[in-house]
């Protein structure tokens, strides 16, 4: 469904990704584990056209993305979380979520917006509750929540997130969790996710890949990932010690 | 005919592509990372892993050897730290130093998961009892197997090295359907079993799955006449693991090879060259998944030629040829060069005469002399001594004749024979040249 290949993205004239080539096969849950700056949302923003590559491809359903526009993508199908929620805070949480249908607004008419809404919030009942209060009053889950509802009211094919566990508490994370894999198990969408929680992004996904310094260094099955020590070294928090060399 | 993983035997090209090139690009950068080898030999030519955007690229990249492993006996090659390591097997052949390969957790499971794809694809299941009959030790081979015939849920009997009349008995008494060995050890048990007066047709064996040496399709149609099996090849270098790294499927047309885990190319081996798909020359071999012992781009001496065309079972992954020479089996002598399997087609077209044989190669002052070692079936061997010569100097005639030079001959006795091919090589070369 998601291509990429040798893709090289900088700012200037530092390199941040150096030859990413990833894939994203239609239903998955893959995530892209790694430390800070390694260039996880870097290579985020790449996929969502926000940076552009400067060499490589992308390919998402069989059709050339890699010079899309970041607004040109959503309405192919691609919507995502971005890091940190930003959500709009001085509006309503319906008002957030009807400028999530922004791009489709008009080729889909208020009643199926409103549709589409109420999904949400079968989604997420909490939002319904919330409905007419200020976003920037919610809590950390339940902004997070709205910035996943908010990306959803395109109708992606593929939902994109950025650090959804950041700054929240463990049960929190283990909701927002259980939502995303009920989003592909029940609506079918594919998912990419990005996280430092490697632990919990491992327990949901399928499949992962390891970022280091913008190089991948592993791939494979979810399961094999967390069985490896290099990311249980380097991720999962076990306790490094001087070995060996 | 059972397809195991169907996603990735049958995974579509492109997909499969794609996969190679991302596992590849990350073994480049773990490889770098990690092996003090692989850094020096990218910082030589100033390549850097990120480099690498296609299979074009790659093929820029050096070879590495056999020398190269010998170089960094014995853990200079591993890409884990030591603790990683849960399984240690080592390479010995005729050089002085042996290749020690490591197998991390991760490595082992993959490893069976490939043994238990060319099991299933010549139809073994769990209903099955395997009797395998490598020797268990330093050598990966027998693990491999065994391995992967648990994943599947076979019942294993690790028959090892046992007598062969130990060996004949488990096979009756246990009622053994599948054996695994050398083909040659095939042979032997078939001899035996005659010498015995068994007959193969009370035998509940169904199926052989040989490997470990080079063998004919002479010696297969001899194997499943004489033990009334049907028998299929697989592909196994034991630097880059042992078997699992190509297996035969019932079309019988050629090994697949489980891409996703070992990248192949065929290369000129005399100029380093890429051959396109269909040409025959030294395959090369890259580990796309390994973990304690990768290898980019290992010359494995193995003569063979790939095609990537579908196969009428299903499955998509390449399929290279049988290997039937090495590249270091070739003998030049006088000039002319001659590979074991020429003398092995020879020895078939000649009746009686089992293709079980020795070649030894001496410099005599300035002359080089073949003597060739064959071992006869018992009744020429017992006849009369007038016929021994005859039928000795008919060989030597024939040999002559076809290869081109003198060849000496020297008729044994078959079991003498096979003990000394147990231990030693088959070309044997004394010459210093």
């Amino acid at each position: 469904m998601l291509r990429l290949q040798n893709i090289h993205t900088g700012y200037g004239d530092i390199a941040v990704l150096k030859n990413i080539s990833l894939h994203v096969s239609r239903g998955e849950i893959v995530t892209l584990i790694g430390a800070n700056g390694a260039g996880k949302t870097t290579l985020l923003n790449t996929i969502c056209g926000l940076v552009r590559a400067r060499s490589g491809s992308i390919v998402y359903n069989d059709r050339p993305v890699t010079d899309c526009s970041a607004d040109q993508i959503v309405r192919l199908g691609i919507s995502q979380v971005p890091e940190g929620r930003q959500i709009f805070a001085p509006l309503s949480v319906l008002d957030n979520l009807r400028l999530g249908a922004y791009t489709r607004a008009r080729e889909w008419g208020k009643k199926k917006v409103q549709e589409r809404i109420e999904q949400m919030y079968a989604l997420f009942p909490r939002l319904q509750e919330r409905a007419q209060q200020y976003a920037g009053t919610l809590s950390g889950g339940e902004q997070q929540m709205l910035a996943i509802a908010r990306a959803l009211m395109a109708d992606p094919c593929l939902l994109v997130l950025d650090e959804p566990s950041m700054g929240l508490a463990p049960l929190v994370i283990a909701e927002i969790f259980k939502a995303v894999a009920r989003l592909r198990d029940e609506r079918k969408t594919t998912i990419f996710l990005v996280e430092q929680n490697a632990r919990t992004a491992l327990k949901y996904a399928d499949r992962g890949y390891v970022i280091e310094t913008g190089k991948i260094m592993l791939e494979g099955r979810s399961d094999d990932l967390l069985n490896n020590r290099e990311v249980q070294r380097a991720y999962l928090g076990r306790q490094k010690q001087p070995i060996w060399e | 005919m059972a397809i195991l993983d169907t996603r990735m035997e049958c995974c579509p090209r492109e997909e499969l592509e794609q996969l190679q090139l991302e596992r590849l690009q990350s073994v480049l950068n773990r490889v770098y990372k990690n092996v003090a080898f692989y850094r020096g030999l990218f910082d030589a030519r100033s390549i850097v892993p990120e480099d690498v955007c296609a299979i074009a690229d790659f093929q820029k990249l050096p070879f590495t050897t056999r020398a190269d492993l010998a170089a960094n006996y014995p853990y200079g090659m591993f890409a884990v730290p030591l603790r990683e390591v849960v399984r240690i097997h080592t390479v010995t052949d005729t050089t002085d130093t042996p290749t020690v390969v490591g197998y991390s957790a991760h490595d082992l499971r993959i490893w069976a998961g490939l043994v238990a794809r060319f099991l299933s694809a010549a139809d073994v299941t769990r209903d099955d009892v395997i009797q395998i009959s490598f020797r268990y030790g330093l050598f990966s081979g027998a693990f491999g197997l065994h391995q992967g015939a648990e994943q599947i849920g076979a019942s294993v009997i690790p028959a090892s090295s046992e007598h062969t009349d130990r060996q004949i008995r488990i096979m009756q008494d246990y009622r053994t359907s599948v054996l695994v060995s050398t083909p040659s050890f095939a042979l032997l048990l078939a001899d035996r079993m005659e010498a015995l007066g068994i007959d193969p047709k009370r035998l509940v064996l169904k199926r052989g799955l040989f490997g470990g040496e080079i063998w004919s399709e002479a010696t297969r149609s001899r194997i499943e006449q004489r033990l009334l099996i049907e028998t299929f090849d697989n592909y196994g270098v034991s630097e880059l693991m042992g078997p699992g790294i190509a297996g035969e499927c019932r079309e019988r047309s050629g090994l697949h090879i489980c891409e996703d885990h070992i990248l192949p190319e065929i290369i000129d081996p005399q100029t380093g060259d890429a051959l396109p798909a269909g040409r025959t020359g030294e395959l090369v071999l890259t580990t796309l998944s390994r973990e304690a012992f990768p290898l980019v781009r290992y010359r494995t001496g193995d003569l063979a030629s790939l095609t990537y065309e579908p196969c009428a079972c299903g499955r998509t992954l390449a399929r290279m040829s049988r290997v039937e020479r090495r590249l270091d089996d070739i003998i030049i002598v006088k000039g002319i060069n001659i590979v074991p399997q020429q003398i092995e087609k020879i020895l078939t077209d000649i009746e009686g005469v089992e293709p079980v044989y020795r070649v030894i190669v001496e410099r005599d002052g300035n002359r080089d002399r073949l003597t060739l070692h064959a071992a006869v079936s018992e009744h020429v061997f017992f006849d009369e001594i007038k016929h021994h010569a005859a039928f000795a100097e008919r060989l030597r005639t024939e040999l002559s004749r076809r290869l081109g030079l003198r060849v000496e001959v020297k008729l044994m006795e078959k079991r003498t024979l096979d003990r000394e091919l147990e231990t030693g090589p088959r070309v044997v070369d004394t010459r210093t040249l």
